[in-house]
């Protein structure tokens, strides 16, 4: 026996303490989970052990671990046992665990209840302590309904330290035992009398936390909290004290009157600012609920805060305030605009934020343009994404709300929108998308500004879809394509951008960009057909028009979307017919314009609902008694399977189609009219309105800019919106000199359809004239509309106004779609092949080669071109290869697979549970002469280095009597430059990067070049993905980055042929390879 | 209310925490990992609050150490930011070498915490009466 007492001890000396646990922790950084593990095993064989001090040692490693994250609930109990042991330091290490580890659903604690109790009547004060807190955290309702009494007991202690305690812990007990808040009550409220500050303290806690829950039960401690809040020296009580206030205020306004005055007192005479900004929130509280308002307290405030908002702990909490003030008193916060908008220059991000949702509620015509200026400056220069998708929708929401109230100049919005869709990876494509149509749609005059924008965005698309990371972003080319299609008119050169949209990239766009393509593609061409054949010109070139269409459209009717394929080869049977018109010298131009006449109007949100039911019309009894379910089921089973012999039935109607005549059709359009006529929510033709947009200015400056390669290259400089604001900034000064001199004539022009508000800002705004005659037109509702406001919206609530109105306006859009199908059906120009199989019959269509194509076998049938490996800048191990394949031989090609031999260093993502020999499927079927694009992206690890893989091919060339199995092998090569992405860099931050010194160097020099310098920025910016940061005279500093973060410079100078590049980078093998590729593109010119 | 407070080092372990709401032990890291990067990234000339999920995060750093706090809307932000700076001044009355002492002796650094918070309220911010227990104590096991 004496020797087991012997070896416990000594056995107790070898064990680990807490801090040889941490100690051990911290040595064992290679193996950590392991060492824990092993800890645990032994803490494990300690807790079976008899001795209580090696069980203590043990739940205090227990401890530390529980807070590492390690689940030690299994040992529960023993935490009970060390609890209960009479000695205090390992009591107080069982209370401790206890807190940290048991929550209300740990099953042991039912055991605790006498334990806990004997503790809290110890005479040991400490002993009471400790129950107290541990019981604070992992109190059950069960332990509540049992301990109440002996807490409530308690609060009478002699000991101040055990009152303060026993109060605070009421606020539990309460919260899990609501029935003793009652009887206890009495004793809490004399609590706030206590003698000792403290007690005093957790007397207030307890109250303001009840109060919050139920103000109303407590304004009759109002007198004594008043009593309180000018006795009390605590700051922290006093802050409770004033939140107290804040909650009660609003239920008893003449407290607040009586409020004012203390509380202006404490703002000027406290040093402690959190006391400060607690009163200030108060009284801003006060002051909203004492709606009269009072003008004097509320500068006080103001001078307040100013004198406080340079240090900039406090800027946040000033511009917290200042929205809650903005609410009420938009004025008083108006004044401040300046200081602001200084805040958005802040490092801070949530200090810009909270900036950013004061500026909503300031801008007025006046600083419009110039707070929209410095928003888009923030969004180039922000780094995160969702601080500048933040921004981004900011901006709209800025410029867009009470229905473009502040907007003088529509250019300048639509450039504006322009220069937006160039963010990168950017969420909120559809939300410029949908602004554009409703500007578009909605402002007339600048209807002719805005196709020739649209214009240029579809002509340069492969800007915005050239990564798969932008997606959002070409939702923009919705919209683009929607606008030009619909305004066709006011296109420069409708064949360019009719060839635009039906170029072979398209087919790489989401299905709902695709069909819209395709829809307004139609709509072009109707427009295009009117040009040529108003002309004298030969009737080849609407030929050549129409075969255009015929040979491009077959890539959309083989498209998986089924809305694309059905509106493509309705389109290309249409044209087909058109075409067969033109060969006998018909002139079509004009039948062709009809389908697409009428002009479409914005319809209100509501306009639907308001139509009144007519009479007698019960809209939900059955017009023909329902079928039975199976019945149903059965009809739809039988027409899917006609649905297969579609196709054949359609090629025999065909014919029946085309011997409609001249006269008939006439006959049909009269029918038709006739129709429409009478069709109250038909919208009807009118001649067009559209005052012709005049004023010459800016339609040069489109924002995109032009090179003579057509490469995505952006030359910085001066962003165009800016033009507009100096000629706004002109144009006013010349409106002053103006009005100056007839003044008699000062009439401000009109302006329909605008509501202004009443309160829109301290500028005088009159003086503002809108730079154009816009004409906001105002939404349709029907003639016969119920005069009902009652549902209207909240005329205060410009978000939510815009907003609906805006997806409204795309469902129009929608159905819009639709009715004009409907319509050439019935005038006979579409048959009525409506199939949808994908039309087999297609066309021979080549592509130009471009310089750098990789297919090392010569004679067989696909052609694999890549055409744009670029990295991923969301995930610095991905990499995206595009691949444009191509049909070149006279037979069908199906069932290719793709697949690439990895290498250690870059791997093919294929799909789960594929083995690194399956190849990935190309997702569609290639007919003779016709190309597609897909997509593969490949993980890579190491991007220093460039790399070649292998890859083969397979696909089965179907001919009309056999199909065969057919393979091609080619090699990819991944260059260092396709891990680099096109980065802007402004030229503070470049300094700064080549000042860290964390950069190496390396130059390169080539001679004998001589191309004109803005040609050899460009063809590095092209080749290579850099930006120019800063370009003087013939030197030049261009920066890139890479997909996992490596810096990239360039100084670029040129003299007498020879260019020296000195490059910089925090990665010398990255750099090394890509001077080498520059030299390489160089060397091959 | 107070919610949570961590005391994490520079590589965003974490040193202390106490939880004044239940929060899943499985739950626990990946909040405390997620608060802690939300800090650790801020500059030094930032504001000292994060609006994080449902509520707001208070931080100080000191030397290696962050002291992170997370509270309810209806906090006084700068109260929270003063009582940290308090508790701070506690520990460095106490500790000699605050940084690398607390991590051996994070059961005193308890006592202390629940001395000033109890559930997720302040309760005590005189120094010596917060550190008189502890004292306390000490002179018990100086007496064994």
């Amino acid at each position: 026996m004496a020797l087991k007492i012997v070896k416990g001890s000594i056995d107790r000396m070898f064990d680990k303490n807490l801090q040889d646990l941490v100690r051990g922790i911290r040595n064992h950084k290679e193996d950590e989970a392991k060492y824990i593990s092993t800890c645990i095993d032994e803490i494990k064989q300690e807790l079976k052990q008899d001795n209580i001090a090696v069980k203590a040692n043990a739940v205090c490693k227990l401890t530390y671990l529980q807070m590492l994250g390690y689940d030690v609930s299994w040992a529960a109990f023993n935490i009970v046992e060390v609890m209960s042991s009479s000695k205090f330091t390992y009591k107080r290490i069982g209370y401790l665990a206890a807190s940290q580890c048991f929550h209300e659903s740990t099953d042991v604690i039912m055991l605790t209840t006498n334990q806990i109790r004997k503790d809290l009547s110890s005479p040991n004060q400490y002993d009471t302590g400790v129950a107290l807190t541990g019981l604070s955290c992992f109190v059950t309702p069960d332990l509540a309904r049992d301990l109440a009494n002996d807490i409530m007991t308690l609060m009478s202690h002699t000991k101040p330290y055990i009152r303060k305690k026993a109060v605070l812990i009421m606020y539990k007990v309460f919260l899990k035992y609501p029935e003793s808040l009652r009887p206890a009550f009495p004793r809490l409220k004399e609590k706030l009398e206590d003698p000792d500050p403290g007690v005093q303290s957790a007397a207030v806690n307890v109250i303001c936390e009840l109060a919050r829950r139920n103000p109303k039960n407590y304004l009759s401690l109002a007198p004594l909290f008043f009593k309180l809040m000018t006795s009390s020296t605590n700051n922290w009580v006093l802050i409770k004290i004033i939140k107290l206030f804040g909650a009660l205020t609003p239920l008893e306004p003449r407290l607040g009157k009586k409020l004012i005055e203390p509380l202006t007192n404490l703002i000027h005479s406290t040093s402690a600012m959190s006391l400060l900004y607690e009163c200030v929130n108060t009284v801003i509280a006060v002051l909203i609920s004492l709606s009269s308002g009072m003008p004097n307290h509320s500068a006080s405030i103001q001078v307040s805060f100013s004198r406080h908002a340079h240090a900039f702990v406090l800027k946040y909490l000033g511009l917290l305030a200042m929205s809650k003030i903005l609410k009420t008193h938009p004025k008083s916060v108006q004044s401040h605009k300046d200081l602001i908008l200084q805040c958005l220059d802040d490092k801070d991000e949530s200090i810009r934020l909270r900036a950013l949702d004061l500026l909503y509620g300031m801008v007025s015509k006046k600083n419009l343009m110039e707070i929209v200026k410095k928003l888009m400056l923030h969004v180039d220069k922000a780094e995160g994404t969702t601080y500048r998708d933040e921004l981004l929708t900011k901006i709209i929401d800025i410029c867009s709300q009470s229905n473009y109230q502040y907007i003088t100049n529509f250019e300048w919005y639509i450039s504006i929108l322009v220069e937006l869709t160039r963010l990168e990876g950017t969420r909120h494509g559809h939300l410029i998308a949908s602004q554009m149509l409703d500007v578009a749609i909605r402002v007339k005059a600048i209807r002719a500004f805005a196709v020739s924008q649209m214009a240029t965005l579809l002509d340069n698309a492969h800007l915005l879809t050239g990564n798969t990371q932008r997606n959002g972003i070409c939702e923009v080319l919705y919209a683009a394509a929607w606008i030009c299609g619909e305004f066709s008119e006011h296109l420069e050169d409708p064949m360019a951008t009719l060839e635009a949209m039906l170029r072979p990239k398209v087919a790489t766009l989401p299905g709902h960009i695709q069909a819209v393509y395709v829809q307004n593609a139609a709509k072009l061409f109707a427009t295009v057909l009117r040009g040529q054949e108003g002309a004298p010109a030969d009737s080849t070139v609407a030929q050549e028009t129409s075969q255009l269409l015929i040979d491009r459209l077959p890539l959309f009717v083989q498209s998986s979307n089924l809305e694309v394929q059905e509106r493509a080869s309705c389109i290309l049977q249409l044209v087909k017919y058109i075409q067969k018109l033109q060969q006998k010298d018909v002139e079509v131009a004009e039948e062709v314009t009809a389908l697409f006449a009428g002009e479409l109007n914005p319809v209100a949100p509501k306009a639907q609902k308001k139509v009144p039911v007519p009479e007698g019309l019960d809209l939900d009894a059955w017009i023909n008694e329902p079928p039975s379910g199976s019945e149903s089921e059965d009809e739809g089973r039988k027409s899917k399977g006609k649905a297969v012999f579609a196709k054949e039935e359609s090629r025999h109607t065909k014919p029946r189609y085309t011997e409609v005549d001249e006269k008939e059709l006439a006959k049909r359009r009269e029918v038709r009219k006739a129709e429409q006529a009478n069709n109250p929510f038909y919208i009807k033709a009118s001649p067009s309105s559209q005052k012709v947009y005049q004023d010459g200015v800016g339609v040069e400056h489109i924002p995109v800019v032009q090179i003579d390669l057509s490469v995505p290259l952006k030359v910085p400089g001066m962003p165009m919106s800016d033009q507009y604001v100096k000629l706004e900034e002109e144009r006013r000064e010349k409106n002053k000199a103006d009005k100056k001199k007839k003044k008699d004539k000062k009439r401000e022009k009109g302006e329909k359809g605008r509501r202004r508000r009443a309160d829109s800002g301290p500028e005088s705004e009159e003086d503002i004239t809108p730079a154009h005659m816009v004409d906001i037109v105002t939404e349709e509702m029907p003639e016969n509309a119920l005069p009902s406001d009652d549902d209207d919206k909240d005329p205060n609530d410009p978000h939510k106004l815009s907003a609906n109105g805006l997806i409204d306006y795309e469902k129009s859009h929608g159905i819009h779609f639709g009715i004009r199908m409907v319509q050439s059906v019935c005038c006979g120009f579409a048959c009525k092949s409506i199939c949808w199989a994908p039309c087999v019959n297609t066309a021979g269509y080549g592509v130009d080669r471009p310089p750098h194509y990789l297919s090392p076998h010569p004679s067989l049938a696909p052609l694999l071109q890549v055409c744009d490996i670029q990295g991923n800048l969301q995930d610095g191990s991905q990499v995206v290869v595009s691949v444009i394949f191509e049909n070149k031989c006279d037979s069908f090609i199906k069932s290719m697979e793709f697949n690439v031999l990895d290498s250690l260093n870059s791997k093919l993502q294929r799909h789960d549970g594929a083995g690194p020999h399956d190849g990935l499927t190309v997702p569609f079927q290639l007919p003779p002469g016709i190309s597609n694009e897909a997509r593969f992206i490949f993980s890579v690890q190491n991007i220093v280095m460039p790399q070649k893989l292998k890859g083969t091919l397979t696909f089965i060339v179907k001919t009309d009597d056999s199909s065969t199995h057919e393979k091609l092998d080619f090699k990819l090569h991944f260059t260092c430059t396709s891990y680099l992405i096109t980065t802007p860099c402004y030229s503070d931050a470049y300094s700064k990067l080549l000042e860290s010194g964390d950069l190496k160097g390396c130059s390169l020099k080539l001679e004998g070049v001589n191309q004109p310098f803005h040609h050899l920025l460009a063809r590095i910016c092209f080749h290579h993905h850099f930006s120019v940061v800063e370009r003087i005279d013939s030197c030049a500093s261009m920066y890139s980055r890479s997909i996992q973060g490596h810096h990239v410079c360039l100084l670029v100078k040129t003299a007498d042929q020879t260019v020296s590049i000195d490059a910089k980078c925090d990665e010398p093998a990255l750099l090394g390879n890509v001077l080498d590729e520059i030299k390489l593109t160089f060397s091959q010119c | 209310m107070i919610k949570f407070l961590l005391m994490v080092n520079k590589q965003g372990q974490t040193r202390l925490s106490k939880y004044y709401e239940q929060v899943d032990i499985e739950k626990r890291p990946s909040l405390e990992t997620d608060v802690v990067k939300r800090c650790l990234s801020r500059k030094k000339e930032e504001c000292s609050f994060v609006e994080y999920k449902d509520f707001k995060l208070v931080y100080r750093q000191y030397a290696a150490l962050f002291i992170v706090v997370g509270i309810s809307d209806t906090e006084n932000e700068l109260s929270i930011y003063e009582l940290v700076h308090n508790f701070v001044e506690v520990l460095d009355k106490y500790f000699s070498r605050v940084v690398t002492q607390i991590m051996f002796n994070l059961d005193k650094v308890h006592i202390i915490i629940d001395e000033i918070i109890q559930n997720g309220h302040i309760v005590e911010t005189n120094k010596n009466r917060i550190l008189a227990p502890l004292l306390a104590l000490d002179k018990m096991a100086e007496a064994h």
